[in-house]
């Protein structure tokens, strides 16, 4: 197991890119559909504020506010 | 020029949106599928490289993702100009759902690409290197993108504008894909090329191909996940866009 983990001394190298790789299709994913499911509540609820954090769904308010 | 009668139908937003919530659940499940089994043949079945030993297993990540960055801004650009001729909504829905995607996955080639390049080339980072300053090239066009894209009052005059630039930064997918060949570079060559054989064996090759699959499949997936908030965004106050978001579709 420790050999497997050491990666024959490229462990510190090919390891960041295993755990790299895995949290950006995670956040991929997580953030597509909490922009989704903003939507619907943005389209839904027209007066409720968007989500923290939603920037896109902020610009998106805030281009209507301007419109 | 006119679209074709299955290009005119499929644009149509209602209909886009309804084929994609279908399509989408199966291309995220069959990707996370195809990308566990490449994960799992790349880190333990796939044999070492005589040369570069197990650093080379970065591989399986690193050249699935600079595949789908320059893949998804040629679909960006091809979406930004179509939008630009034929002014039909849905091609810029789908270059803006692009973007964020192709972003993502241009930061993750950089990322992996400097952990490789520090054990092989000694230096995470060389200037003087064609592909890796041609592939930060198209990071910034992304960002350049999204945030003109954003900047812009006007919903119309940003998809223009921003339609223009990813227009225009196609000229760097092709210095990127021969930056390789025309200029002399740290980076090695291609490992998969359509006009020669695999530069690696079997054992290695197939775990790659699983990789890619898995991961075009699930970066469409997410894709048509944002595409269709940004129809549901740019058609709100349509009739068909209320009923969907009465029933949580």
């Amino acid at each position: 197991m420790s050999e497997f983990l050491a990666m024959g001394g490229y462990g510190a190298f090919v390891w960041p890119c295993v755990g790299l790789s895995f949290a950006i299709l995670a956040g991929l994913m997580l953030t597509a559909r909490r922009r989704l499911h903003g939507v619907h509540r943005q389209i839904r609820h027209r007066n409720v504020a968007p989500e923290e954090g939603a920037w896109e769904l902020r610009v998106s308010r805030a281009r209507e506010s301007r419109a | 020029m006119r679209l074709p009668n299955w290009l005119h139908k499929l644009a149509s937003p209602p209909h886009f949106y309804r084929i994609a919530a279908r399509i989408e659940p199966w291309m995220l499940g069959a990707g996370l599928a195809a990308i566990a089994v490449g994960t799992f043949g790349g880190l333990l079945l796939a044999p070492p490289d005589y040369q570069q030993g197990d650093a080379y297993r970065i591989i399986y990540f690193h050249v699935p993702a600079a595949y789908l960055a320059m893949q998804l801004y040629a679909l960006m650009a091809i979406g930004s100009a179509i939008g630009l001729v034929w002014r039909m909504k849905l091609a810029y829905a789908i270059a803006a759902a692009a973007a964020p995607v192709g972003l993502a996955f241009t930061g993750l080639a950089l990322a992996t690409g400097m952990l490789w390049g520090k054990p092989m080339w000694g230096a995470y980072w060389s200037w003087g290197d064609a592909r890796l300053t041609s592939v930060l090239v198209m990071f910034f066009l992304y960002l350049g993108y999204m945030l003109l894209h954003a900047s812009l009052e006007e919903r119309s005059t940003a998809d223009r504008a921003a339609g223009i630039l990813a227009v225009v930064g196609v000229v760097n997918l092709p210095i990127i894909k021969f930056s390789v060949e025309w200029w002399s570079s740290l980076h090695q060559g291609p490992t998969i090329s359509r006009l020669a054989a695999p530069a690696i064996t079997w054992d290695m090759l197939w775990p790659l191909l699983v990789m890619i699959v898995g991961a075009v499949l699930f970066s469409l997936a997410v894709m048509l996940t944002r595409a269709r908030a940004e129809v549901l965004l740019r058609e709100r106050g349509a009739r068909w866009v209320r009923d969907v978001v009465a029933v949580g579709a």
